[in-house]
């Protein structure tokens, strides 16, 4: 029955040509896996017309075994392994077959019926076997399935989210631009609060040099005159007089030097840069110029000024400008606080607003800090509010008058960028008082 | 001629004495400086008779000039009663009018024309 082994070569060539229909390798089999067929079919035909049936056994079950050993060589029809090994039964049944019929024909005729049946069932086992791998692959390629579709899904999930972070990103970028044009209007803002005060501070000077450089010419006028009658004592004392106003004309003159550059400190960009600083001097200048500058503005505005300053303050690490703003938001703050109260309690109400500073000691290494009060006898903050007021955009002004970011700001620039505090004491109808500490 | 200079700014007094340098040495005036209103009223309490004027800038920290005017004209509202001569680096209307309603007896702006003041001193001491 050399029929069965040619029979399961030729379907084992059909089988795989079908499975292989829609895998990427098809191409590359397809003609020899077609052309196989054939020449099976050919070879059975060959065999059948020129060769014994006992001959033809030995010769399909080897046909097969070619086939079966070829097939399992090669990479691409690894997946088919269980398939080719379920041809081995069929392939040594029909060997021990066709040898024993060749040799003992006898007994072969004899058990005959027994003989065939093997192979019958040997046949039926490649079958059974296809089945089987048949489902196999089947579940594979479901897996398979699956597993594609799942990557066009996280394929999909990743562009989404990739998306939804760029958005995100660009919101911040935008968020932090508008935070910075934000900083930059409260600057401007605060520097228009600043600019009457700026001109009386710069005015104030220029008159001292002024006057002082007109008084020393007529001093010279004098001492000539002097020198002229032989007085030279007199003379002398004359030019001890002039000596001094032109000392007092330098003093005057970097007293507006300094304060145009701090003007200019002001409204530039924060260089960030931080140096070593005598705060007092800060504390000093902003003082006067928030003060002047309300004054400025409101001519009925009047305040007790107090400055206590630690005259052996240690110097610290700031940036000045940004500090500055600081203390001039504080300072602001204050004198409006008591103008607000000066005009509900009328003139029995004596505005004060105190500035002082002072060195944290420790007990055993010297100098760790400063602190800087800034106090006002105002109407104070009521408790409803203490928690909002370093709210970015919160504000007790009417609109247009405050931007709401000056605590807020204060509070960035003291605690995030210079590792300090403040720290607010304030009683409704009593007055406020704000206590920022820096580390030396 | 006894004259009080109220002016929270140190560096006016020497600037006077200079400016008046011939006439203190002639002892035709006489100057007396105080920093702030607190510390003019402190002198006038004293000393109020011997004043004849007083030069007030009105920018001050604490009791402005308008004040210490105030105080002058109803605290020591006896004869003789003091020229008050308000000073200022705001020369505006309202200040002005203010000064004059307060009962000042002339306004002044910075930066002062000594010039000027000595003309108006002749005029008082005359």
């Amino acid at each position: 029955m050399f029929f069965f082994t040619f029979l399961a070569a030729f379907l084992l060539t059909v089988r795989i040509r079908r499975a292989l229909k829609f895998s990427p390798i098809y191409p590359k089999w397809r003609t020899a896996l077609n052309a196989s067929g054939w020449i099976i079919i050919g070879l059975w035909l060959l065999f059948n017309s020129n060769f014994s049936t006992e001959v033809n056994e030995i010769l399909g079950a080897l046909m097969l075994l070619g086939i079966v050993l070829y097939l399992k060589k090669e990479p691409d029809f690894k997946s088919f392994e269980v398939l080719l090994f379920a041809h081995y039964p069929l392939v040594i049944i029909s060997f021990v077959n066709g040898v024993i019929s060749l040799v003992f024909p006898d007994f072969f005729n004899k058990w005959d019926n027994f003989f065939v049946c093997a192979q019958i069932v040997a046949f039926g086992w490649i079958f059974a076997r296809f089945a089987t791998s048949k489902k196999q692959q089947e579940e594979i390629k479901r897996v398979n399935q699956r597993k594609s579709e799942l990557e066009v899904l996280v394929a999909q999930r990743t562009m989404e989210i990739t998306k939804q972070r760029n958005e995100l990103q660009d919101a911040l970028k935008e968020l932090q631009a508008t935070q910075a044009q934000l900083i930059q209007q409260e600057k401007l803002a605060s520097l228009g609060e600043l600019t009457a005060g700026i001109a009386h501070e710069i005015q104030n000077p220029l008159n001292f040099v002024n006057n002082f450089s007109e008084v020393s010419m007529e001093l010279i006028d004098e001492m000539e005159h002097e020198l002229g009658k032989g007085d030279t004592e007199e003379a002398i004392t004359i030019a001890a007089d002039i000596k001094q106003n032109l000392e007092k004309i330098r003093h005057h003159g970097q007293r507006a030097d300094g304060i145009v550059k701090g003007m200019l400190q002001h409204s530039r960009a924060s260089s960030n840069v931080k140096e070593p600083t005598n705060i007092n001097i800060i504390a000093d200048e902003y003082f006067r110029l928030a003060y002047h500058g309300l004054r400025a503005k409101d001519k009925s505005f009047n305040a007790e000024l107090v400055t206590n300053l630690d005259p052996d303050l240690p110097v610290v690490n700031i940036v000045p400008q940004d500090v500055g703003r600081v203390l001039l938001n504080m300072f602001t703050n204050a004198f409006y606080a008591v103008h607000e109260k000066k005009k509900i309690a009328g003139s029995d109400f004596k505005p004060k607003v105190e500035v002082s500073t002072r060195t944290i000691q420790t007990l055993t290494r010297g100098p760790h800090g400063i602190e800087i009060r800034v106090k006002d006898n105002g109407n104070g903050i009521p408790d409803a509010i203490k928690d909002k007021i370093m709210q970015p955009f919160f504000t007790t002004k009417p609109a247009g008058e405050g931007t709401g970011l000056g605590l807020s700001l204060s509070y960035d620039i003291i605690v995030k960028a210079h590792k300090g505090k403040i720290d607010i004491n304030s009683k409704e109808g009593e007055g406020t008082e704000f206590i920022i500490s820096l580390p030396v | 001629m006894k004259i009080l200079v109220v002016d929270d700014e140190a560096d006016v007094q020497p600037l006077f004495l200079q400016r008046f340098r011939k006439e203190i040495k002639n002892h035709e005036v006489e100057f007396r400086f105080a920093l702030s209103g607190e510390e003019a009223l402190k002198y006038l309490k004293e000393k109020h008779s011997e004043v004849v004027l007083i030069l007030s800038d009105i920018n001050m920290p604490g009791m402005s000039g308008i004040e210490l005017l105030d105080h002058i004209r109803h605290d020591f509202n006896m004869p003789p009663q003091p020229v008050v001569m308000m000073i200022t680096a705001y020369a505006d209307k309202e200040n002005y009018k203010q000064a004059m309603d307060k009962g000042a007896d002339d306004f002044l702006t910075k930066p002062l024309d000594f010039n000027l003041l000595k003309e108006k001193l002749k005029t008082i001491s005359e």
